[in-house]
């Protein structure tokens, strides 16, 4: 398949389950809900060294959040439940209960109910308050800057993470002009996340390594500059290659963030240095789902 | 099919309770056996059809219509559906109740929603003492559930309340919230004395300031609490003004106690 000049594939993307939530953080204004979430979200790119993965889903306006403030929804993955909990905990407690004016809902109220501010309140020492309203039980922590409020539990659901695709281009510089036009595009989608520092990886891996001591190791098929070492997947034209991964709660959600991805990459097309399209294939080692890019892009 | 309809054919001289008139034993129910069904008249019983005309055959919308305010327990214990109460209700209105509606065009007497779990009471007219209290000698009052109030409420409206929601917008007598263990009443009109006496936790939202306050309770000064707009909003369905007060309860003053007690419920009074 070929799009303005970039050759899509014929391979598939792997991913593999994970357990996610939702959670909204809103606060004064949008400046310090968006600090509270880039901490709360901060070393947080692969579950490989990070515990879990999360990012920023999208910014919400105030008629659209619990409270009426401006908010930030954000997405969390790890690989099972009592991680995905723990990371929860932690980072709501160093990253929003210590943001200015800051409060914590559940986005999510779906699946298996897991610790928000449950064991947050015990940082009130006894002055905490409960309020149940609307059926859902909330926390008034007083804090130095006035109370922090939080949801007690957000919802636990079954979710994927790793659908990736691969951008070559004739150069870095347009390797990455592309992955930054697809990550713009690709924002737009909700119930998605691109983990990674600006969503792009340039630092793919394939299973496995020399060393004993690693699960993964660089992805030398698509090293350019190991062209002549190694078995290689680029043609003579190709000198950089970038990786944009993507978690999301269903299949669909990564399915729809691929193609928009996908598309705003081929909409540069050839003129601007892109030649393929390609995915992150591990020959099934990795996991059972499956992203074939021409399904998607047909 | 039509609502269910009990329409008063006597006046009565004693307390009737229609205890059992509600969707749950109604739903296995003929019309023959409804017509024959006991209800307890002061100290004997009588055969419903002596006192009741009925219409309708739909048991999840019930309604009392004639001279209802000598009818006791309407809606004790209901757990669905939907009743109606055309003019005012006797007391124990709501009574333990578990879920469904019951909305009342008149007034009720005493020990409405006592010990009510969950569901949702609409009131137009008055309440009575002990609104959403505990039965006299027990220490749990209402545990869940939303009652609306458009008048003004007696005295010791929330006594021994333990979660749930009051909005009375109207006044509301001596005693308000005492002996509360935990949940939330908003008056958007005056109060009486001894507010919150002996509270150990819990909320009592104030639209207007009190004559006085217990020396028993501590001032926190004045704050904007994040929680009050999420509550605000779940006060949207009601017909309150409360739903349109967020500027009024953007600031807040607070008031700790009741120290004689365990002295971690709260009095905020609108100072938006």
């Amino acid at each position: 398949m070929i799009k303005n000049g970039v050759t899509i594939d014929q391979t598939f993307a792997e991913a593999f389950p994970m357990r996610a939530t939702r959670i909204i953080i809103t606060a004064q204004n949008a400046k310090w809900a968006l600090i509270a979430a880039t901490a709360m979200t901060g070393f947080a790119t692969s579950v490989i060294a990070c515990g879990c993965e999360a990012g920023i889903e999208r910014e919400m306006a105030p008629e659209e959040t619990p409270d009426g403030r401006p908010g930030v929804a954000v997405l969390l993955f790890a690989m099972g439940g009592k991680t995905l909990a723990k990371q929860v905990e932690t980072r709501a407690g160093q990253c929003v209960l210590t943001a200015p004016t800051t409060a914590l809902f559940s986005g999510l109220h779906d699946g298996d109910p897991i610790a928000l501010g449950k064991n947050l309140r015990f940082f009130g020492d006894g002055y905490q308050i409960s309020k149940k309203i609307g059926g859902r039980r909330y926390w008034r922590v007083p804090v130095m800057d006035g109370e922090f409020l939080t949801e007690e539990t957000t919802g636990m659901v079954s979710a994927i993470g790793g659908g990736n695709f691969l951008i070559l281009a004739e150069s870095q510089t347009q390797a990455l002009a592309a992955c930054e036009a697809a990550i713009e595009a690709m924002r737009k989608i909700p119930h998605v996340i691109m983990p990674f520092p600006g969503g792009v990886v340039r630092s793919g891996s394939k299973v496995g390594s020399k060393y004993k001591a690693l699960h993964a190791s660089t992805n030398d098929a698509f090293c350019p500059t190991l062209k002549g070492q190694t078995q290689t997947e680029l043609s003579p034209e190709i000198a950089s290659v970038m990786e944009i991964v993507i978690d999301g709660l269903t299949q669909e959600d990564i399915q729809k963030a691929m193609r928009v991805g996908i598309e705003a990459v081929c909409a540069l097309g050839a003129p601007a240095g892109i030649r393929r399209i390609s995915a992150g294939n591990y020959g099934g080692k990795l996991g059972p789902f499956l992203f074939h890019l021409q399904e998607i892009m047909a | 099919m039509s609502a269910l309809t009990f329409t008063l054919k006597v006046a009565l001289h004693q307390r009737l309770d229609v205890s059992s008139l509600i969707f749950d034993h109604l739903k296995d129910l003929d019309m023959a056996a409804m017509r024959t069904m006991k209800l307890p008249l002061g100290n004997r019983s009588i055969a419903l059809q002596e006192i009741f005309s009925l219409e309708g055959h739909d048991p999840s919308e019930i309604v009392f219509r004639g001279n209802t305010q000598k009818l006791d327990k309407m809606g004790k214990g209901m757990t669905a559906g939907l009743i109606r109460v055309e003019g005012d209700a006797g007391s124990y209105l709501g009574m333990h109740m578990k879920g469904g509606e019951i909305r009342v065009k008149g007034s009720i007497d005493a020990y409405g929603a006592c010990e009510m779990r969950n569901g949702l009471i609409l009131i137009e007219g008055h309440a009575g003492d002990f609104l959403g209290a505990a039965l006299p000698g027990n220490k749990k009052g209402m545990a869940g559930g939303i009652v609306h109030v458009k008048g003004n409420v007696g005295s010791r409206a929330g006594d021994h309340m333990r979660r749930g929601a009051l909005v009375i917008d109207g006044d509301a007598g001596d005693y308000l919230g005492a002996r509360m263990t935990a949940g939330t009443i908003v008056v958007l009109g005056q109060t009486g004395r001894y507010l919150g006496y002996a509270m150990g936790r819990g909320t009592l939202l104030l639209a207007k300031r009190p004559q006085e306050i217990l020396p028993t309770f501590q001032d926190c000064g004045t704050h904007t609490l994040g929680f009050i707009p999420l509550l605000l909003k779940s006060f949207a369905g009601l017909e309150s003004p409360l739903s349109r007060m967020s500027q009024v309860f953007n600031r807040v003053h607070r008031h700790a106690g009741d120290t004689c007690a365990l002295g971690k419920g709260e009095i905020l009074i609108a100072a938006g």
